[in-house]
């Protein structure tokens, strides 16, 4: 690649983060502005009022609340059930394999809006055959939303369970029953311990997954809100820079944790070059 | 099956089973069973389910193409329905959408992978995630701020003097769709650069050196060489930003100009404004017929296997 070129390259990676970060920015900014709609123009003048009216909106905390319920229990079912579909699968080979693959994958690809659909439809058949309308579990609510969701959200814990699986070596489950260990011990101390790594990624996920969904909510939720909706409804019926403090907590939130991530992962990584280099001296010092 | 039951008893093994079986049938075969079913039913009133009225009938897909109006497509004058329209403009601009978002990504996923100094790429690639983690329905927010007739890009272009005064872009300058596409693009150009960058990250270097010793014009090597091996990763992030594209409701519905209608908003009006939730149900599965046939069609188009796509 010749220098201009490369030049030219890195200018657009940089003009490209420029891209991802300005909006977001400017959202932030207009969370400091005293203007009673969302704006950075005109500027009003520097305020806390919005930080102040955040923390007095109950519907916001209540709906952040619910969020959090939602996702936790998105991750205490689908995680189990990831888990357990990557061993079933695990264990089939050829046409059955494939055709539960398909099955398995074609939540990922369906659009959020259908599964929601499709999830309040069915329950509420159900309730209507054995005559139960409207009454929980088949009227609309957070409990369809968390079922709407563990339908999609499972199969990205099974992926990662099975990319795991792929390195798992079976002898060690052989040798430990050979040596009498009984069905739940080889699952509780040889299979799950190496799944782990998979399966705390996979529930990190789940987790964050559940807290951004939007459209399963939205079908699902019936008169109850999460934060991500909570956000929609006020985007739309005209909103004050509330929203945008909202915004700019959320985001600080994420930047610490990235923040936290890149420090573990340079320590890390110091340690790893200490410890090469100390290898390449001993092994130097042999010669 | 005899593996499982050897290595983990008939308990754990039913208990596997029993798991894998209430996922995939309870929470995604019997709801879509659900759908298809409903789709094919009148909107009754409560007490007139299951009566002389309650029988199945095609009503509802023909409301999809009823109360024509006219309108111009391409300079052509044609007689469409309403909710046909928006479907065909969602197709339409969705398309446009993953093309944009390709054109942007590739170039950058190919600096990702092969021109930027190992040691800055942890940091570029957590600067590029760090939108990804900010819900969707605040970015698109970000946008209508942005975009807004009093909003800084207006003001940005009135200081620079490149226009005497604000342009409403959520009505669209070109085309009604305009702030939509901008919009959708920005959020998920993401879901287009990391299967790309992934996949070129496994071409071997050396190969692209080959191509330009045996002196190939740049855009050869890409064309030949780059492009090829990225072909899985190119498949998969067309599939997910058009996917995502049609089906999203948010960025239409924030950003979006009144005379825009995005089909997932047709789909949600039906089922949330008008309750009909027979007709929304048809709806969806003319939308889901519409993945279905995307997702086969670049399954042929690249020959990818599914197992490429989903990852």
């Amino acid at each position: 690649m010749t220098r201009q070129r490369s030049v030219l390259a890195h200018l657009y990676m940089i003009m490209f983060l420029v891209y991802l970060m300005l909006p977001l920015l400017i959202m932030a900014g207009a969370a400091f502005n005293d203007s009673k709609l969302p704006t950075v123009t005109p500027w009003k003048g520097f305020t806390w009022r919005w930080f102040e009216a955040l923390f007095a909106d109950e519907r916001m905390w209540n709906a952040f609340a619910n969020s959090i319920v939602v996702a936790l229990a998105v991750v205490a079912l689908s995680v189990p059930i990831g888990t357990a579909a990557a061993i079933v699968i695990n264990s089939v080979s050829g046409r059955v394999r494939a055709t539960l693959y398909g099955f398995m994958v074609a939540p990922i690809l369906a659009p959020g809006l259908v599964i929601g659909i499709s999830t309040v439809l069915f329950w509420n058949s159900m309730g209507d055959s054995i005559g139960a309308q409207g009454v929980i579990p088949f009227s609309p609510g957070l409990h369809l939303s968390v079922l709407g969701q563990v339908s999609f959200i499972a199969a990205y814990v099974m992926l990662l369970v099975l990319a795991r699986l792929q390195s798992f070596d079976m002898g060690l489950e052989e040798a430990a029953l050979d040596l009498g260990a009984g069905h739940g011990q080889v699952l509780r101390r040889v299979l799950l311990p190496h799944l782990y790594p998979a399966i705390g990624a996979g529930a990190a996920i789940a987790f964050f997954q559940s807290i951004e969904n939007f459209n399963v909510t939205l079908f699902t939720r019936g008169t109850q809100d999460t934060l991500t909706v909570y956000v929609f409804s006020q985007v739309r019926a005209g909103i004050t820079p509330t929203i945008n403090a909202l915004a700019l907590m959320l985001m600080l939130f994420t930047v610490a944790c990235a923040l936290i991530y890149e420090t573990r992962r340079r320590r890390r990584a110091k340690v790893e070059a200490a410890r090469q280099d100390e290898a390449r001296r001993a092994e130097e010092s042999m010669l | 099956m005899q593996d499982l039951l050897r290595r983990y008893g008939s308990t754990l093994t039913g208990l596997f089973v029993f798991l894998t079986a209430f996922w995939l049938l309870v929470l995604v075969i019997l709801p879509n069973v659900s759908l298809f079913e409903q789709s094919f039913r009148p909107y009754l009133p409560f007490v007139e389910i299951g009566g002389p009225k309650d029988v199945y009938s095609v009503d509802n897909y023909r409301q999809f193409f009823s109360d024509a109006v006219e309108t111009t497509m391409f300079g052509i004058p044609v007689w469409i329905s309403l909710h046909f329209l928006a479907f065909l403009d969602t197709v339409f601009y969705s398309a446009t959408v993953t093309l944009i978002c390709l054109a942007l990504a590739y170039p950058l996923a190919y600096y990702l992978a092969k021109v930027a100094k190992p040691q800055s790429l942890p940091m570029l690639l957590l600067l590029l995630f760090i939108p990804l983690w900010v819900s969707e329905a605040l970015r698109a927010f970000a946008w209508y701020i942005i975009l807004t007739f009093n909003g800084p890009l207006n003001q940005f272009l009135m200081g620079l003097g490149l226009i005497d005064k604000g342009v409403r872009w959520q009505q669209g300058v070109v085309t009604d769709y305009d702030a939509i596409v901008a919009v959708l693009v920005y959020c998920y150009v993401l879901f287009m650069l990391l299967p790309i960058y992934t996949a070129i990250q496994s071409l071997d270097s050396n190969q692209i050196e080959a191509a330009e010793d045996l002196g190939a014009p740049w855009w050869k090597t890409h064309l030949r060489v780059v492009m090829p091996h990225a072909k899985p990763g190119i498949a998969s992030g067309c599939v997910m930003v058009f996917m995502l594209s049609a089906g999203s409701l948010l960025v239409p519905s924030v950003v979006g100009s009144t005379s825009a209608i995005w089909f997932p908003q047709a789909i949600y009006t039906q089922f949330n404004d008008a309750q009909d939730w027979q007709a929304g149900a048809a709806y969806s599965m003319i939308f889901l017929l519409l993945c279905i046939v995307f997702v086969a069609l670049m399954m042929r188009l690249f020959r990818v296997k599914l197992s490429d796509i989903a990852k």
